[in-house]
Parts: C-alpha cells; structure tokens; sequence
C-alpha cells in the first residue's frame, strides 16, 4: 500500500552531527603492536602497572579469535589498518578552557554541547572527549567541594592511582571477550567518576564521545565507582562524522556500586550509522558492565541506541551483593542496513536479587534488529526474580526483529518471567489517527514513542527529551 | 436527489460516486447530498458497500475514486488527505475502533482535538484547559475519567470503544458524522447512552449519516431519510417508514429494486 512507502520516507532523516571539524591532529602511525601500545602508554605517561595491563591483554588479545556468534554481517576487520591513536594538536598543557582551540568548542556547540563556561549547560558537569582524548570537563571544582571526581580516565590514571589500580579491569577483566581485550591494550581516554561515601551526586554527570577522524578508531574507557550510600546519575552521548569507511568504536565501562549505592547510566547513542546502501558507519563493539558489589546496590542502565552501522553490545549487572538490582532499559531504534545485537545479562549471584528487562526494538528498512539476553540464577541466588520484557516493532516489510533470550537457572528457588511481543505499525492505526485530524508524521512518531514509554520514563528528564527529540529526528521527514 | 427546496448549502454532497480498491470496483456511482440539520440512514447488507463510502469520505489511503466527486461545503475533497479532512470538520465513527498501544487516550484526544481547533483559528489547549473540556464531555457518554489514562482502544470493551467514538466526536465538534454500525455490539442500556450523546452533539448546523443494520438505533435517532444499498449503489432512497419496512420485510425484499433499476 502507499502508506507503506511513506512510513519508509519519513524514517529516512538525513543524519544531522555528519560534519567533520578541519582541526590538525596529531595521529601514530597504522597498525597494532607492542612497540605502538608503548607508545600510547607514553604519550600519555602513564605508570608502568598500566602500562603492563596494556601489554597483558594485548597478549590475550592476540591469543583470541574474532567473535562471529551474532550472525553479524561486515566485511572482516583489518586490525592493521586502523589508527589507534589520533588527538587534537594544542597546547601542552590546558589550565582553563580559554586556551582549548576554538575549533573545538565551536565543535561541541555545533553538537548542542557548550563547553565554555558563560554557555555550559547548568544542571550536567561534562567531560567532553573528542577523537582519543578529553578536551575539558565542566563543573569540576563544585564537584569537588561534595568529594565527586569527575575527570578524564587519563587524569586519574595519574592523580588516582589507587582507584585505578584497585577497580580497572575487576569488572571486565581484560581477556572477557575479544574486543574487551582490544580495548584494554590500546583504549585512550573516557571518563573516571568517584562518587564518595554517604554523597548523592549533585547533579548529573554526562560524557560526550565526538569520533572525528576516519581512519582512527575510538577505543574508550570508562569507570564508575559508587561508594557506599552514595548514588550518580550519568549519561554519555555519542557522535560521528559521515566517512564512506567503516570506524571501529570499542568501548569498555565498568560500575561498580558498593552497599546502599546506586548508578544510573543511561546512553544516547546516534554514531554515523552509514548511508542507505549501509556504505561507511560506525561499528559499535562495546562492553559495559556494572558489579552490584555491595548489599541493596543498584545498577540501572537505560540506553537509545539510534547509531552505528553495527551496535553489538549488552549492558550487564553482576548481582553479588544481597538484595541488590539490575534494571536494563533499551530502545534501539534500526533502519536502512543497520545492524543491532543488544541486549543484556543479568547474573544473579547473591540471594534475594531483583533485576528488571525492559527492551523496545523498531526496526525500518532493510535492518536487522535483535534482543540476545541471558539471565542465570546462580546456587546462591535464593529468592531472586527477574522480569523481562522484550517488544519488536517493524516498519515496512523488509525489516527483521528476532529475540533471543537466554535463561539458566541453577536455584529452584528464584523466578524468572519472560514475555515478548511483536508489532507493525498497520495502515489502519495510521488512518486511524490521521482520521482525528494528526498528520501522518506526528502519527507514526505518537505511535513509536508510545511504544518506547515504558523506557523514555526511566531516562533522567533533560535526556527523555533529547530521546523523544533523536527518534522523532530519525522518524520524521521534515525536518529543517 | 431530494426535490424539496432548501434554504442552506448542502454540507456533503457525493456525487456518482465509483470506487475500487485493488481493481476491485466496490462503489459503483453513489449520490447522497446532505443538508445541514439532516439526519440520513444507510441500510443494506454486509458487503453492500456501505463501510467502503463512509471510509473513502474519510479519505482511506486504500480505496481509489475511478469516478464522480466528493464535495464538502461546496469543495472537492477527493484529493485531500484524511488529516485535513478531519480538521475541516468530518467526523467517521469506526465500526471497529482501532487500538493504539502505547498512546494515552487523554493525548490522542488532545492532539486530535487541538488540530482541529487550530483549522477554526481557536486557541489550542494545554493540558489543564483540556481536562476541563474532557470531563465536560466524558458526561455525555456517560464514561469514567479512567478511561483517559489508558491506552487508546486498548483493552476496551465493544461498548466503550464506541462511546470513546462518540467523546471523541463531542470534542471535535463536526459538522458531518458518518457513524459506521455505532450501534452494533452495544445493549441496550449502552446503545440509549451513545444515542442520546449523538443527540446532545448534533444541532440545526451539523449533517449526521448513520450506517446501521437495525431499526433499534433509528427509533432512538430519528432519521429523515433512509437509503439502501446493494452492490454499490443506492437502490432506493425513503424517509423513516423505509427502515420500518425493511426490518419487516428483510433484505430480500430490496433485491426486487435492483431489478428495478
């Protein structure tokens, strides 16, 4: 029918953030070895703990074979092909933000992120990382008053050794799966969050990751550590310029709540995702992983993940703790060629644990969208539950949505639910709506928000806009 | 078609009307004029065509005019998208009312109601004003404010989905309902309260159609005319005995007009 086909228009939105900033850079050669993860480490100056965790999993690393169970299609990845080290050339060292390049900031206003200080945004501190490294975090010396760090995983590498060295890699360890270990030997930069005892974060703390060049990949590192009652609301967001090449982006976060704590984590992803014939594109391979050490710990993920050519990923939560809880809230929204394979794990390990799945996907075009979660009950996990929720949405015919959820339980006493439905967005629901006077557009974009409630209501306020805002961008044919 | 004078402009006017839908040719040169303060009737069997005129009125994406016109206060609408149909004022009332998950009913009706308030150059409502204006009219239909909350249509019983029809006709304020078997799956105690709230919302101005099966709705609501249908055309056009005299006759009784014609 011919609604069909304007559905399919008005999903195909030109992508917005495409613009590439002409910025000297100062990039490594091609190429992945030991000399270059050397050298890495030294352009950074880094501590030899680190530098030996680097050449450590760059061992395993080698050791290990290219994952191929998604089913994902890319041409192979030549791993000697990519830089793995590119940053903006400024001054050596910046004491305040007038001396960051004005190309920069000019940048990150373009993305709707102001950086300097008469236009940074009032309620979010921001650590803004573009290409390999930070260029500025917001907010620093009122988070500090409260004892919140707030930096550059760089920084803390040198100013919090002991954090560092106590928690990288507890929660993903560095040999957990290949591009883990990818990640581990070369990663450049990300953001480091310490939130201390008793102290609930005084306002929301966000990452903004820019991908500039396009022959280096992104390899960043986060790392949370929430102390005992104390509790943090992050966000990270994500742009790419549009290459007719493919940009691997590789990421690592780990969290970890201790007793009482609670994070939330909540990621906007819109990464180039290629063009309609699914030329160029970022490939998102990420591991992000939270540890709910501590007893009633909390760990909340909510992602939208609009981006990427490729999305591979699964935010987890290691339930240790007693009584603690994972929640994973997804939209992934997928059109024309994109590929998604998200999903999450939730490992209950301690007993009476509680975790929550809620996961939206809408596939468009010739995409292919799929849920792949796991949910175990371990021999201790008495009087755990998890609840779990995963809903399709097609548009068009052409798209496909799968789900693949995976359930071992090894504790007769604990209760796993599980439901799932699949949808489309019929042509009798639109005339519906168009027959009490909606324009189709805001029809269709009524119906996929209505679909992704249950998720945009666990978004922290300021980024449920932003999300109802990038879907409706995605899905909206009009706009200027 | 009716040869009494009248004093205003017709509203509708359908005029030879033929329409196919996947070659199909389902309408097959329809007249109907309505007249301000007018309440029409159309009867006839399943398949008769019926639903398929009052949804091209409508302007269903799926059904394609092969021939005559639609005219809407005095201007073509054929080409017209159903959006702009609906904010210039024509209302249909799905036989089966389609369920939205996801949507809350109180939005829909405000979005619905705000467009076309913004066609009559009228302030759009937020959300206080339209609450006031939404309990007013829940009145009518005699619903419960809990409906608001949920889903569009979903999970609403046969009955409910048709008084949310008519709340949602009583906030647009057309000036043309076409009402597709309003009255089909109702009691009687439901069919009394949707038949009055077409009542209270008609007026000397607007132009009703109602599509219906059975007498039961026409003894509430008065028709001026009744029309059957069969195979695509109007085969024969009366005032109210008409339904009478189907519903004692049967349908069987009208295949002889066919011959007729």
């Amino acid at each position: 029918m011919g609604n069909e086909n304007l559905v399919q228009d008005v999903v195909k939105e030109p992508y917005k953030y495409g613009f590439v900033t002409d910025i000297e850079t100062e990039k490594i050669a091609k190429g992945l070895n030991e000399d270059i993860i050397r050298l890495i480490s030294q352009k950074k100056e880094e501590p030899k703990y680190l530098l030996d965790f680097r050449l450590k999993a760059f061992k395993k690393w080698q050791k290990m074979e290219e994952p191929d169970w998604a089913g994902l299609g890319y041409k192979k990845i030549d791993y000697q092909d990519i830089i793995y080290y590119s940053a903006p050339k400024q001054k050596e060292k910046i004491s305040s933000l007038d001396e960051v390049d004005p190309k920069l900031l000019e940048t990150f206003d373009k993305l709707g992120i102001p950086l300097t200080e008469q236009k940074k945004l009032t309620n979010v501190a921001v650590d803004a990382v573009f290409d390999s490294v930070s260029i500025a975090t917001t907010f620093r010396e009122e988070l500090a008053e409260h004892g919140v760090i707030f930096c550059s995983i760089s920084e803390a590498v040198k100013n919090h050794a002991d954090l560092i060295e106590k928690y990288l890699g507890t929660v993903v360890p560095a040999s957990d799966n290949y591009f883990a270990a990818l990640n581990s030997a070369v990663f450049s930069d990300g953001s480091f969050v310490y939130i201390p005892k008793g102290v609930a974060c005084p306002m929301d703390l966000s990452s903004y990751f820019r991908i500039n060049s396009g022959d280096s990949g992104q390899f960043e590192r986060t790392l949370i550590i929430a102390e005992e009652s104390s509790s943090v609301s992050y966000l990270e967001g994500c742009t790419a310029p549009m290459f007719d090449t493919n940009t691997l982006h590789a990421a690592v976060v780990e969290l970890i709540a201790l007793d009482d704590a609670s994070i939330k984590y909540s990621t906007v992803q819109n990464w180039y995702a290629g063009d309609e014939e699914g030329v160029g594109g970022i490939f998102n391979f990420v591991t992000k992983r939270g540890k709910c050490l501590g007893k009633r710990s909390k760990i909340s993920w909510s992602q939208v993940e609009t981006g990427s050519a490729i999305t591979w990923k699964y935010p987890s939560c290691l339930l240790l703790g007693e009584e603690s809880v994972g929640e994973f809230y997804s939209v992934a929204l997928t059109n024309n060629l994109q590929q998604a394979d998200t999903g999450t794990k939730m490992i209950h390990i301690g007993p009476k644990t509680k975790s929550t799945i809620v996961s939206k996907g809408i596939s468009a075009g010739n995409s292919k969208n799929s849920y792949r979660g796991l949910v175990k009950m371990g021999t201790k996990a008495t009087g755990s539950r998890n609840y779990s929720q995963c809903d399709s949405m097609l548009i068009g015919d052409q798209a496909s949505a799968n789900t693949f959820p995976y359930i071992k339980s090894q504790q007769p006493n604990s209760e796993i639910e599980h439901e799932a439905s699949t949808c489309r967005i019929s042509e009798d629901q639109l005339f519906y709506l168009q027959s009490r006077g909606i324009e189709f557009e805001e029809a269709v974009s009524m119906m996929v928000s209505g679909f992704c409630r249950d998720v945009f209501n666990q978004l922290p306020m300021e980024f449920a806009a932003e999300a109802d805002k990038l879907l409706a961008l995605k899905l909206e044919g009009s706009v200027g | 078609m009716q040869s009494k004078m009248k004093e205003s402009d017709p509203i509708l006017e359908v005029e030879n009307l033929s329409a196919s839908t996947d070659n199909l040719p389902i309408l097959k040169g329809v007249t109907l004029t309505v007249y301000p303060g007018e309440i029409h009737a159309i009867m006839g069997r399943n398949g008769c065509g019926k639903s398929t005129l009052s949804k091209i009125i409508a302007g269903h994406p799926s059904y394609t005019i092969t021939n005559g016109d639609i005219k809407y206060l005095g201007e073509n609408i054929n080409s017209l998208e159903p959006e702009e149909r609906s904010q210039s004022g024509i209302f249909l009332g799905f036989q089966y009312p389609i369920e939205i998950p996801g949507v809350s009913n109180l939005e829909f009706l405000r979005v619905s109601t705000n467009a076309r308030r913004k066609f009559l150059k009228k302030e759009e409502l937020d959300i206080f004003d339209f609450e006031e204006l939404v309990k007013e009219k829940l009145e009518i239909v005699k619903m419960d404010q809990a409906f608001l909350t949920r889903s569009v249509n979903q999970g609403f019983s046969g009955g409910e989905k048709k008084r949310n029809e008519i709340l949602q006709m009583a906030l647009l304020e057309p000036k043309i309902a076409i009402l597709d078997e309003t009255d089909s799956g109702l009691d009687i105690d439901a069919l009394r309260i949707v038949a009055s709230g077409i009542k209270r919302i008609s007026n000397a101005q607007t132009g009703i159609i109602l599509i219906t099966h059975y007498q039961r709705l026409l003894d509430e609501i008065k028709p001026n005319y009744v029309h059957v249908m069969s195979d695509g055309q109007i085969i024969k056009t009366g005032e109210s005995d008409l339904a009478l005299e189907l519903e004692k006759k049967g349908y069987e009784w009208t295949d002889n007009f066919i011959k007729e014609t």
